[in-house]
């Protein structure tokens, strides 16, 4: 199967292309062709990524027979297949729950949704699967304008945030290309394995220190890295339910592994700490957006910006363990990428749920769902406690890896700023189980009109729970970081420490 | 002062930078907004052909009957090609911009960020 790595990001693209037409003239097929090419795409990431790691070589593909530092190559190792795997997974449950929430919001147009859903996916795989620096560009840059046009959808208020988010993505993208026309000047090429070789005998020079903080500033932009976060509270608050479920768990992380790909595949080792501080700002950022968003997200009222900020502040402790660049700190980043990628998969599910069922997402308006929307209460509140880092969910093992892997290096305030942060999480979200489960329901409509959607509920109107394609994805969402919590060891001794 | 004139391309694709982050940052109008992007863009753009050039080469085409040909005597043609590629992500992100404004004008009316963040309050 030595085409596994192209067979990834393929049926994404080409279905993207069929969609839109299936969607002229046979609506019906839109959405089977969809998950059908996602569900693809997923059993091939599997594939790869059983591969990888019965043979514990890596897989590559070399496009069009050109051979690779002229041709564009496609690797798989352990790194890209647990990754793509976990992106083409969290996305096919994802999209199979957002059904209901599409049809609504993309209404008439859902050929074109679909074919935007795909390219996004098409992207964020492609640029975890290949092995050349440009094409990660324009991978990026698939994603990321099909992500804009996603959350355009969004009403008044989306349209300004999709707008910011363009002109922001679009100056991260640019200044990636930018670091890697110094690195394609100072080396001659453009294929990750050879950048490795031909960097790793140069003398460390100004061109390439300035091409790692160029790249690593873009990347930071694209993954919401705290000073370029702003472009991230509002486009996930006002996309549509629908999108916002599929953009947050995943889109940002892909950005977080090719920061992770430029140090173990682009970078000499400690090249990134010694000749250019980018480790030191990575902790340092990573740390400040891992207290700041905590802290943010205690403040808002909105479900969906409350879980925005809370990402922001995640993600800072995905950099954080970047930053820290031992073998143990990036698998902890790592495990912390599939960890969240199910948490918040599951907690912007529940978001969705609460607003099609109860038409709410005004935190102060959930009182008394846990009785009326059992299912989905449920899963937010498994998703809250993995999300805070409470063992034996998932959560928890990243924070203990990520903890011993700062210890090691002998950061220990890294421990005390992971604890604050957890602390800080669990404040804001045990905050809603508290309103969903203890509070009484609401007798009165109190302050429902300066909630940013308009959609206030009629306080009689009896909230339904979601059905059960809504709810059953979300389930599997909550129960798999349970059990990946418990077979966290397996996941890091058979994958990701081979691959490190 | 030689120094500066032998880095010119440089400094003006600096200059540049600087303009378009200047029209991203510093304009209200969406528009602007857009047009101080595309020069960033571009600044990268050009910055790809210059680090292509060196003095004295000519384009990288093989004529009949050559033998041994010598890198050193032909531009470089790959930044070429993947500037093309640039280019057309530029375009398509323009293009999007410009749907994206189309929308906001007819739903708002205006194009300014701040009256357009004034209406979303009311």
């Amino acid at each position: 199967m030595e085409q596994l790595p192209i067979l990834i990001p393929l049926p994404l693209l080409a279905a993207s292309l069929v969609v839109p037409l299936a969607g002229l003239w046979a609506p019906r097929a839109v959405f089977p062709i969809s998950v059908a090419a996602v569900a693809l795409s997923a059993a091939m990431s599997a594939l790869a990524l059983a591969e990888v790691v019965a043979g514990g070589e890596a897989l590559r593909y070399t496009l069009g027979g050109w051979a690779p530092p002229i041709g564009i190559e496609y690797v798989v190792d352990h790194v890209a297949a647990f990754v793509t795997a976990v992106i083409t997974g969290v996305a096919l449950l994802v999209v199979v729950a957002a059904r209901r929430a599409a049809a609504r919001e993309a209404a008439g147009r859902r050929g074109l949704f679909y074919a935007l859903v795909l390219l996004l996916l098409a992207g964020l795989t492609g640029m975890v699967v290949t092995g050349d620096l440009f094409n990660v560009f324009v991978f990026m840059e698939i994603s990321s304008l099909a992500a804009y046009a996603l959350v355009f959808r969004g009403g008044r208020a989306g349209m300004l945030a999709a707008y910011r988010y363009l002109i922001l993505g679009t100056v991260g993208g640019s200044f990636y290309l930018l670091g890697v026309a110094f690195l394609y000047f100072t080396t001659g090429t453009l294929n990750m394995t050879d950048m490795a070789r031909l960097l790793g005998e140069a003398e460390p020079n100004i061109s390439v220190a300035a091409g790692a903080a160029f790249i690593f500033a873009g990347l930071g932009m694209k993954m919401a890295l705290v000073p370029l976060h702003l472009w991230l509270p509002d486009a996930y608050t006002f996309a549509p339910s629908s999108v916002n479920s599929l953009i947050a768990p995943i889109m940002t992380k892909v950005g977080a592994y090719v920061m992770v790909r430029m140090f173990i595949s682009v970078f000499p080792e400690g090249y990134l700490a010694d000749e250019v501080p980018v480790s030191q700002a990575l902790i340092a950022l990573g740390l400040a957006g891992s207290v700041y968003g905590a802290y943010a997200a205690m403040g808002q009222r909105d479900l969906r910006r409350m879980l925005a900020y809370s990402s922001v502040s995640q993600l800072g402790l995905l950099a954080v363990g970047i930053g820290i660049a031992t073998p143990l700190g990036l698998a902890a980043a790592l495990l912390h990428v599939m960890n969240h990628a199910l948490m918040k998969g599951a907690l912007f599910l529940t978001a969705m749920s609460m607003r099609m069922g109860a038409g709410v997402s005004d935190v102060r308006m959930l009182a008394g769902l846990g009785r009326r929307m059992p299912a989905t209460s449920a899963v937010f509140a498994v998703g809250a406690v993995a999300m805070v880092g409470i063992p034996p969910t998932a959560g928890f093992f990243s924070k203990w890896y990520l903890s011993i892997a700062a210890i090691d290096e002998g950061l220990w305030f890294v421990l005390a700023v992971v604890l604050a942060s957890s602390l800080l999480s669990a404040v804001y979200l045990f905050r809603v189980i508290e309103r969903l489960y203890l509070a009484p329901a609401p007798a009165i409509a109190g302050g429902a009109d300066d909630a940013p959607n308009a959609a206030a509920p009629a306080q009689d109107a009896p909230a339904r729970e979601s059905p059960l394609d809504v709810t059953l994805p979300m389930a599997l969402l909550a129960l798999a970081t349970i059990v990946l919590g418990v077979l966290n060891v397996v996941v890091m001794e058979r994958v990701l420490e081979p691959g490190l | 002062m030689e120094e500066v004139a032998a880095r010119f391309p440089f400094w003006m694709i600096g200059a540049l930078l600087g303009v378009g982050v200047w029209g991203m940052l510093g304009k209200r109008s969406l528009v602007k907004k857009l047009i101080g992007l595309n020069i960033f863009q571009s600044a990268i753009i050009l910055f790809f052909i210059i680090g292509s050039m060196h003095e004295g080469a000519t384009v990288p085409i093989l004529w009949h009957g050559q033998h041994n040909p010598n890198a050193e005597d032909f531009v470089n043609p790959l930044p070429h090609v993947l500037m093309l590629t640039a280019i057309v992500v530029s375009v398509a992100v323009t293009a999007v911009a410009l749907a994206f404004m189309v929308r906001l004008h007819r739903e708002f009316g205006d194009l300014d960020e701040e009256r357009i963040l004034d209406e979303l309050r009311r």
